[in-house]
């Protein structure tokens, strides 16, 4: 039997966004759909759901930082190592008073 | 016991004995999603039956559960049909999408009902009965799209469809008739019912498993 995986997308509930859930294996969409709904839907915690043939799906996964770019990411960046190195470098030239 | 209570025991044990032999396939299903799917309908088909058994509870001054696992044999009201044990895919679908199909048919005759809260139950059900019918309806169509499941399927059929008739009351059998040869585009041959009123002998193995945790437990025992 031939199958499809399909990538299923969940609302938890109005207003939040679409999660990745997980997958279904199916033989076809319609088979998809049924077997999403019992598995992503049954037990109240969905209020929609997206189904997305893996196929469909263009997916990138390279991403260059040749330059240390740290200050770019979403997370933002830790300055604990570089404000000690700084303090270092300051202590070193001009002790703080007191 | 008035026949209300007996129509509502009808139904019930339908959906219990059915949801039990559905979830003979837990674990053992074509595919884990099939599994999952499958499961699920059987736990959906169980839980219809325990409301029907409430209904039917209150007027017999008894409870759900005692309806369920403490009658006698002769006592349950089951169609041969959700009875039989048959372990092979192409028999359990046949028998899920008539099943399905005569319920449908049952069902809309109740919802109907100058009884309100027959009519509010069959109302109910039929809102999850609903994926039931596209569950059994899309497996019926891939196996009559394959050279393998199609000859299968129909043997299925063939074997099965004395007892399909045999779920409903006879003026409802013509629409049975009716709905299953559209589908299949093809005349089904014209038999004897194996109605209600006795049973298979494979009910005995099963109402015997099925009691066995409650016929262990102390009497009064709580859950």
């Amino acid at each position: 039997m031939s199958t499809v995986v399909f990538e299923v997308f969940r609302r938890e509930r109005a207003g939040a966004p679409m999660q990745h859930a997980g997958s279904i294996v199916a033989p076809d969409a319609r088979f998809a759909e049924v077997y999403a709904r019992e598995q992503y839907g049954r037990r109240g915690e969905s209020t929609a759901l997206w189904l997305v043939p893996r196929e469909a799906v263009d997916e990138i996964e390279d991403f260059v930082d040749e330059f240390d770019l740290k200050y770019r990411r979403v997370d933002g960046y830790s300055i604990k190592e570089r404000l000690k190195e700084a303090r270092e470098r300051a202590g070193a030239a001009a002790p703080r008073a007191g | 016991m008035n026949e209300r209570v007996q129509l509502l025991l009808a139904l019930a044990d339908d959906e219990l004995i059915l949801g039990w032999r559905n979830s003979e396939w837990t674990g053992i299903a074509p595919s884990l999603e099939e599994d999952v799917a499958f499961s699920s309908i059987a736990q959906n088909e169980i839980g219809h039956a325990r409301a029907l058994y409430e209904l039917a509870a209150r007027e017999l001054g008894t409870d759900a559960d005692a309806l369920a696992f403490d009658r006698s044999l002769d006592e349950y009201r089951s169609a041969p049909l959700v009875e039989l044990r048959r372990l092979e895919w192409a028999r359990t679908i046949a028998r899920h999408w008539l099943y399905e199909t005569a319920d449908a048919i049952r069902l809309e005759a109740l919802r109907a009902s100058d009884d309100p809260e027959l009519a509010g139950i069959a109302a109910k059900i039929d809102r999850e009965e609903v994926y039931h019918r596209i569950h059994a309806e899309m497996w019926v169509d891939r196996l009559l799209g394959s050279d393998e499941g199609r000859p299968r399927l129909d043997e299925a059929l063939g074997e099965l469809w004395p007892y399909a008739l045999g779920v409903l009351d006879e003026e409802l059998r013509p629409e049975l008739v009716r709905r299953v040869e559209a589908k299949l585009g093809r005349t089904m041959s014209d038999v004897e019912p194996v109605a209600r009123g006795t049973h298979e002998a494979e009910l005995a193995e099963l109402l015997h498993e099925m009691t066995m945790v409650r016929r262990s437990a102390p009497a009064g025992a709580r859950w």
